[in-house]
């Protein structure tokens, strides 16, 4: 047999294997995808000609999803797949060095993979261990605290083709750094606590689960199981904590109440996609209160009759999916899980965990749902919303992990109890994941309305000039607004808390927000397509010394352009740290604006190098400068 | 003595990496060039066979894109001189048929030119001072001096240009309706 | 049932289920738009459609009518909105009308006159996109895929045969055939497909063909886009 042939042989063995243990269902391509290439180190032509014949797809399709995430290859890109997180708190704690020597000791440019196929290096967006950065993804598995001895050390076992079960453990650490505790970080709860809390609210005459409609329709609502559990969720006046605030008692009201066909079912998901740069707090309740997340989402079944449910994890957190489908095991022993959840007959739910390959804008609840429907992740027109048009089309909750641990809490010690911390319009607890330039970067846990300035003094920030709160698509806070308070009266956060001191300059900070907007956009509408490259390329344009006015003129059109037209937030956020940068550290602007006319992007006389070089000429005719030299006068 | 004549605007115009076609468009304003001349004067252009811009030039009109180091000094000339820069044409706004070969390297091309080609460079490629160096790409002019205003078309008729001109010299801001906008 | 809204001051009746496209284009009211076309789901990229309903702006093509909605249209806001998403897409790819075939039937060059675009404004992109001309009857020239996938729709929708996707993301989105070669050729395309009825612009040529018409008689030369509807939607 040729060697192709028997590459080819195995191959589609490996592709078999993986696709029965999915059951050979499309909708599971992007977890079959990724769990092929972790046999084969990518997708190579032979795994996409077996899967077409195994899933009974056409090829368009499967290449369509494949190039669509980061973490999927369809080239070879090595044995050993190095990404260094480029978020500006990694370049700030030293990466870029990191990234220079590694490559220098490997002997490869960054981007490329080795001639002898054994090793790639590149930059992947915000990893999510900004409190232990320098981090990196080695075949997505995580590395933290890089230092120049660590980067060595990462070259010589590359250069032995160790495998990675033998790199010392040590590497792979990732800390929780829980710095400030409260009701979540701090809970005590026992698993199952909740759920038996929320069945107590059935009244005695029970017996009835949460997915029996007749049942629930036929009680009024407001008083026992699921309605009563629904009520204390409203009581507690929870919003969502991806960012946007929805209310979570209306959207569960929403999703139990939508029109089902024959066939269909609910579903509860869980948006551990945690892609916001700077953001690591689900990551910390993932290791550390996993159990508080999944009863969440069981209540949160049980609320709204779903038997079904997923965990949608970021492929950055891909360490995390053994612990959590062990403690998923345990629930299910325990069972939390499963049929008939603590006794009650009918009461059915499981939990599966998809993980995500390297997309930033799954974190939109609808791209998220395409991507567990095993597509690109592509945000969905909307309406109609996912409560009622969701995952396959059916009634759908989607909910930040710490949402569904506030409603564990919830269901534990009720409505009431969860309101009264917090402020009026801003109930309960928000983790913020704190990062950059402090003494003690971590997770804090704070009830809504702490101060900017209280967080600043808590973690040890000295000198800080700007604090970016939510990641790039959220605000930058300047000194003067240090009192501004978190919470959804003023500034309103998914979590992350990025810091910056005086040493910082504001405009690469700007810059490197915009670079990761213009990497993560989805490609599918045409102003956030195009319009995010055109301001990576306007900012890079300033960056290298060409701006003047006429370019922050641009820059405004753009940002109106992108926030009139695109198709969803991501496109509606990414001219947000250019224009807060502009309006509150103008003096950074200002110090790229080197020219009153306009200059073209690019460096004139650089663009004559290829035709230098061809002709061997360096004579003066041969440069493009300021002035005209050809012509002997100045420009 | 004389009412005082209304001053002329001076008109300059010239071809950087274009084929003259748009030269030979303005031309096809016929009869109307007359009318025309009554309101402006030609600076620098080929149809004068004036070298330099005058420093006070009114109204620049560019051909072409820029694909050397001559093109740039001239396109930068001209907006140094002139108060409006008009880009006419396809190759002056988009780089036109010469931009084709943006997608390739240019070593590619002048290897390809003069190394495998046959030709009478003897396998050389030209390096004498006089010439200008190709630009890696070919650019609109947009993307190196502000241009005040576009004259789309390959070429542009005639009737576009007149059209153009005449909003611009009534104070208009020059419109091209169906029928004159076109871009091929 | 039948309800009115109003677009741009008209009274414009439609149906329960109704796009404000679809309601618009039936009332004779011409709303610039690429990647939408009447025989196919709506896919809403383009955002070309963009107008405002009750002072908030959203894809045309994809928003149900409802009774009483205030929808602008033809503002000068919009219009100048929808001119930059022209020039966006003028820049992204290589659009060279005088070298082509589909100059003066294209769709996106009628908008662009329709919007009265007279320059490109953007740095442009110049992307590397190598032709396929594979195929015995058809060329694909991707240096003018606006990325609109009518053809996707066309091919999978209608011809049940996935023959196009796209691939890659964001500014590397692009058009792929349904080939391990990357082929046209061997695919099961044809020339009877819908597929290779509905680009707007000049990704897929019949070959052989060639100014089989000259240009400045097409039908965007003869006819603006959006002064008869049926030449707004029906594609070449």
């Amino acid at each position: 047999m040729a060697l192709s042939e028997m590459h080819a042989e195995a191959v589609a063995g490996i592709v078999d294997r993986v696709a029965t243990r999915y059951k050979r269902d499309p909708v599971n391509m992007l977890q079959i995808l990724r769990e092929v290439q972790e046999a084969c180190d990518w997708l190579p032509p032979e795994a996409i000609d077996r899967l077409q014949t195994v899933l009974g797809v056409p090829r368009t399709k499967i290449e369509g999803v494949a190039g669509f995430y980061s973490f999927l290859y369809t080239e070879p890109r090595g044995k050993y797949r190095i990404l260094f997180s480029d978020n500006i708190i990694d370049r700030m704690a030293g990466s870029q060095p990191l990234i220079e020597r590694l490559c220098e000791n490997l002997w490869i440019e960054p981007g490329k993979t080795s001639e002898d196929g054994l090793v790639s290096v590149d930059v992947t967006s915000c990893t999510g261990m900004c409190d232990q950065g320098p981090a990196l993804l080695v075949n997505n598995r995580a590395i933290t605290r890089l230092t120049a001895t660590r980067i060595d050390e990462i070259a010589e076992l590359v250069r032995n083709k160790t495998p990675l079960s033998e790199w010392p453990a040590d590497f792979f650490k990732v800390e929780d750094h829980v710095r400030m505790a409260d009701i979540m970080l701090g809970s005590t709860m026992q698993p199952g606590d909740g759920l038996r809390a929320a069945r107590e609210r059935t009244p005695s005459d029970g017996y009835m689960a949460s997915n029996m409609r007749s049942w629930r329709e036929g009680l009024p609502s407001g008083i026992s199981g699921p309605s009563a559990m629904l009520d204390e969720i409203k009581r507690a006046n929870l919003r969502g904590r991806g960012g946007a605030g929805f209310a979570t008692g209306l959207k569960w009201e929403a999703c139990r109440n939508a029109q089902m066909k024959p066939g269909q079912q609910r579903f509860v998901v869980c948006n551990a996609d945690e892609g916001e740069p700077g953001t690591f707090k689900d990551r910390v309740l993932l290791t550390a209160h996993a159990d508080l997340v999944f009863e969440g989402m069981t209540v949160a079944a049980y609320t709204i009759g779903a038997r079904r449910g997923f965990l949608y994890l970021r492929g950055e957190y891909h360490y995390l999916l053994e612990p959590l489908n062990a403690i998923l095991e345990r629930r299910r022993k325990e069972n939390m899980l499963g049929n008939d959840i603590l006794g009650i007959p009918g009461a059915d739910f499981e939990i599966e965990i998809h993980l995500g390959a390297g997309a930033y804008v799954c974190g939109e609840e609808s791209a998220l749902i395409e991507s567990l429907e095993g597509k690109r992740g592509t945000p969905r027109n909307r309406p109609p919303f996912p409560v009622t048009n969701g995952y396959l089309d059916q009634p759908t909750i989607v909910n930040n992990v710490e949402t569904f641990a506030a409603a564990a809490l919830i269901a534990l010690n009720g409505g009431d109890w969860y309101a009264a911390i917090g402020t009026k319009h801003s109930a309960g607890t928000k983790i913020l994941s704190v990062s950059g330039d402090c003494e003690r970067p971590g997770v804090y846990e704070y009830p809504f309305g702490v101060s900017i300035r209280q967080v600043l003094e808590d973690c040890g920030a000295k000198d800080t000039q700007a604090v970016q709160v939510s990641g790039p698509s959220g605000i930058c806070v300047g000194v003067d607004e240090f009192d501004r308070t978190i919470g959804f009266e003023d500034i309103p956060t998914a979590g992350a808390f990025m810091m910056f001191d005086q040493t910082r300059d504001m405009f690469e900070v700007a810059r490197n927000f915009v670079h990761f907007f213009q990497h993560e956009s989805c490609g599918f509408c045409t102003p956030c397509r195009v319009g995010t490259s055109l301001l990576k390329n306007l900012m890079d344009k300033l960056h290298n010394g060409h701006g003047s006015p006429y370019d922050f003129a641009e820059i405004e059109k753009l940002n109106q352009l992108l926030q009139a037209m695109s198709h969803c937030g991501l496109g509606h956020t990414a001219c947000n740290p250019v224009l807060d940068t502009i309006a509150k550290f103008r003096p950074a602007y200002d110090q790229r604006m080197e020219h009153d006319e306009f200059k073209p992007a690019f460096d004139l006389d650089r663009a004559l190098s290829e035709a230098r070089q061809m002709t061997r000429r360096d004579d003066p005719g041969a440069h493009i400068t300021g002035h005209n030299v050809a012509l002997g006068e100045e420009a | 003595m004389n009412a005082p004549v209304k001053k002329k605007l001076k008109v300059a115009t010239t071809s950087l990496a274009g084929c003259f076609g748009c030269h030979m468009s303005f031309l096809d304003i016929d009869e109307r060039l007359f009318t025309l001349l009554e309101h402006i004067e030609f600076d620098r252009s080929p149809l004068t066979d004036i070298k330099e811009v005058h420093p006070e030039c009114d109204i620049g009109i560019i051909e072409g894109g820029l694909c050397n180091a001559e093109n740039v000094h001239v396109l930068r000339d001209f907006r140094k001189n002139c108060k409006i820069l008009i880009a006419i044409g396809a190759c002056a706004i988009n780089g036109g048929l010469p931009a084709q070969r943006n997608h390739l390297p240019l070593s590619a091309i002048l290897e390809e030119v003069y190394h495998t080609s046959p030709g009478l460079s003897n396998g050389l490629i030209p390096n004498d001072p006089e010439l200008p160096l190709p630009l890696n790409q070919v650019h609109p002019l947009h993307e190196v001096v502000k241009i005040d205003y576009f004259i789309p078309g390959c070429p542009p008729s005639g009737d576009a240009i007149w059209k153009v001109l005449t909003d611009l010299l009534a104070g208009r801001e020059p419109e091209l309706g169906h029928g004159l906008m076109h871009y091929d | 049932m039948s309800h009115t809204f109003t677009l741009d001051g008209k009274t414009i009746p439609f149906e329960d289920g109704q796009t404000i496209i679809q309601a618009a284009s039936k009332a004779g009211v011409f709303i610039p738009h690429l990647c939408y076309h009447p025989e196919f789901k709506p896919h809403g990229s383009c955002k070309l459609c963009t107008v405002k309903v009750n002072g908030r702006q959203t894809a045309s093509c994809t928003m149900r009518a409802s009774a009483g909605m205030v929808v602008e249209n033809n503002t000068e806001e919009l219009n100048a909105e929808r001119r930059a998403l022209t020039q966006m897409l003028f820049v992204e790819g290589n659009h060279f009308c005088p070298s082509c075939e589909t100059s003066g039937n294209c769709q996106l060059q009628a908008t662009a006159y329709h919007l009265g675009m007279m320059s490109p404004h953007y740095d442009h992109f110049f992307p590397s996109r190598p032709v396929d001309a594979s195929h015995p009857e058809v060329l694909l020239d991707f240096n003018r895929c606006i990325l609109c996938s009518l053809c996707v729709r066309a091919s999978r929708d209608v011809d049940g045969k996935n023959v196009f996707a796209l691939s890659g993301r964001g500014i590397k989105t692009h058009l792929i055939v349904n080939a391990r070669s990357g082929n046209l050729a061997d695919t099961n395309f044809t020339l009877k497909d819908k597929a290779a009825q509905v680009c707007p612009v000049g990704v897929i040529l019949v070959k052989r063909n060639g100014f089989a018409v000259p240009i400045g008689e097409r039908r965007y030369d003869n006819v603006p886009i959006g002064d008869s509807l049926e030449t707004a939607t029906e594609g070449r």
